[in-house]
């Protein structure tokens, strides 16, 4: 089994207890959608902060896997690696 | 923190583009404001639900990044909850995503637990456990017209909702579509908007597509309902088969306001604007108008308003009480808010420098708002919670829970 973390901005702590991440573990790969379904299992107002209800990825919401966003990879279907760093960010934007 | 339910006062809660605020007055004269609520996030929707005796503030959120959701708090603002699986959700099979909840209407005094709410994108929903868990009306979500509705500049949304008092004759009305009618308590729908212009259009006298900004209904005369359209100033006295322009004496029939008495047959009030290309009141000095035979005629009252004002007043971000005299209040675009115990005859200023003001409600209730006593001290204890958070997050990181690991599956 490999370990995979999720690192949280500070805005969205509150809604995990105040962790800054979350860790889930797979054998092997897995998606960014099935990291997310698993990590915010538990946590559902985190889930509907990330993605609306029909699975997809807020707007404004920027997930990173090793440094790359995932929209220019493969979205939410971007493979995570054992190892690899899934990090949450909310995109600069507003006024 | 605690709250002690005390005398009536009354609340004005202020929705703006950056969080909640709530002011509070036991004379309707001094008013206390604390918040903001919500902060950063906009609150375009407010419902304050007063019946069996209990007040629930609601109100509909929208984060820029986290999406839409509805909170209510039963304190009067001191504490806020979220359903966690959330109030309002498409449900599988529409292919469709909450953007924005446009409105919240608790129901008749008869109905106690129904809440309707207007979304966008243009949806109805009703509630029957206050305000917790919505069902979509797929009346309106299967109309055979829905392709055509559009979008006004704000979005494309349900904003008005109108339940007679036996509940089986519900109007609402939506930018862009017009007014829809059901006479089986929202089972189906049918446009009404007979009169009502859509210059914009090709034809511009079409069954549905009109921009109607806002619809209220007369307090005492069954079928009579007022609105206030995209350029144009009506009244319907058959339940919205035929529309008649009221527009004559008002300063411009643009606009987005539309109020009634919450008792007296004939009393509106409405907030011109000046055109839909210069949206600012004309002249650009702010006054509302009041009419009280119904549209007949109509009074520009003016007093404790700025003469030189530039800045709209939004369909939501005006209300009225139910107390007697009736108050009015509207908040601008500018971030003021201003209130009358007299029905409109004067003002005060309530509130300045906010964000731009998206909603206004105001009722009357048992208590205090939280934070009204002391709004130092309400804005002091959201810090201090904050910080207690952030000292908390901190501690995770170095000492995280390994019970917190999930499987994935897959």
């Amino acid at each position: 089994m490999a370990d995979f973390t999720v690192l949280l901005p500070g805005v969205l702590q509150p809604l995990v207890g105040g962790q800054s991440y979350l860790t889930a573990s797979a054998d092997g790969a897995v998606t960014v959608g099935q990291l997310l379904d698993s990590v915010t299992g538990d946590y559902p107002v985190l889930a509907r902060r990330l993605r609306d209800e029909t699975g997809a990825l807020r707007r404004y919401v920027n997930i990173y896997v090793n440094g790359d966003e995932i929209r220019r990879v493969k979205g939410l279907d971007t493979e995570v690696a054992p190892g690899q760093e899934v990090l949450i960010i909310q995109s600069v934007a507003g006024g | 923190m605690g709250f002690m339910a005390t005398a009536e006062s009354y609340v004005i809660a202020i929705g703006t583009k950056k969080g909640l605020w709530l002011a509070n007055s036991t004379d309707r004269k001094e008013w206390s404001l604390s918040g903001p609520h919500f902060l950063m996030s906009e609150i375009p929707s407010i419902g304050i639900d007063t019946r069996d005796g209990k007040t629930r503030i609601m109100v509909g959120v929208r984060s820029e990044h986290w999406g839409p959701t509805v909170a209510h708090s039963d304190d009067l603002g001191a504490t806020w909850t979220e359903p966690e699986q959330g109030a309002i959700k498409f449900p599988d099979g529409t292919d469709a995503a909450l953007e924005r909840i446009w409105q919240i209407y608790p129901d008749a005094e008869s109905r106690p637990g129904v809440v309707w709410a207007g979304c966008e994108p243009i949806s109805v929903w009703k509630s029957t456990d206050g305000g917790e868990h919505f069902e979509l009306n797929r009346g309106l979500w299967d109309h055979p017209h829905r392709s055509e509705w559009g979008a006004g500049y704000g979005g494309a949304a349900a904003h008005s909702i109108v339940v007679d008092p036996s509940g089986e004759k519900v109007h609402i009305a939506m930018s862009t579509g017009g007014v829809y009618r059901s006479l089986d308590g929202g089972a189906s729908w049918e446009a009404r908007n007979k009169g009502i212009s859509a210059y914009f259009m090709p034809d511009p006298n079409p069954e549905f597509g009109q921009c109607v900004h806002k619809i209220a209904a007369d307090a005492a005369v069954e079928d009579r309902l007022y609105a206030q359209n995209h350029h144009g100033v009506y009244r319907t006295d058959d339940g919205g088969e035929n529309w008649d322009s009221i527009a004559d004496g008002l300063p411009a029939d643009f606009g987005f306001v539309m109020l009634t008495h919450p008792r007296r047959e004939g009393t509106a009030w409405v907030i011109p604007l000046k055109a839909d290309g210069e949206r600012i009141p004309p002249d650009s000095k702010l006054s509302v108008h009041r009419t009280d035979d119904a549209g007949g005629t109509w009074k520009e009252l003016h007093t404790g308003l700025p003469d030189h004002e530039y800045n709209a007043v939004l369909r939501d971000a005006a209300s009225v009480d139910t107390a007697e005299p009736t108050g009015v209040y509207f908040g601008t675009r500018g971030g003021a808010v201003y209130a009358s115990a007299d029905e409109g005859e004067t003002f005060a200023e309530v509130a300045s420098h906010l964000p731009d003001v998206l909603c206004v409600r105001a009722a009357v209730v048992v208590g205090h708002a939280a934070g009204a006593e002391n709004p130092l001290a309400a804005a002091e204890a959201t810090l201090v919670a904050e910080a207690e958070e952030i000292v908390e997050a901190a501690a995770e990181t170095r000492d995280p829970d390994p019970e917190d690991q999930a499987t994935v599956p897959g």
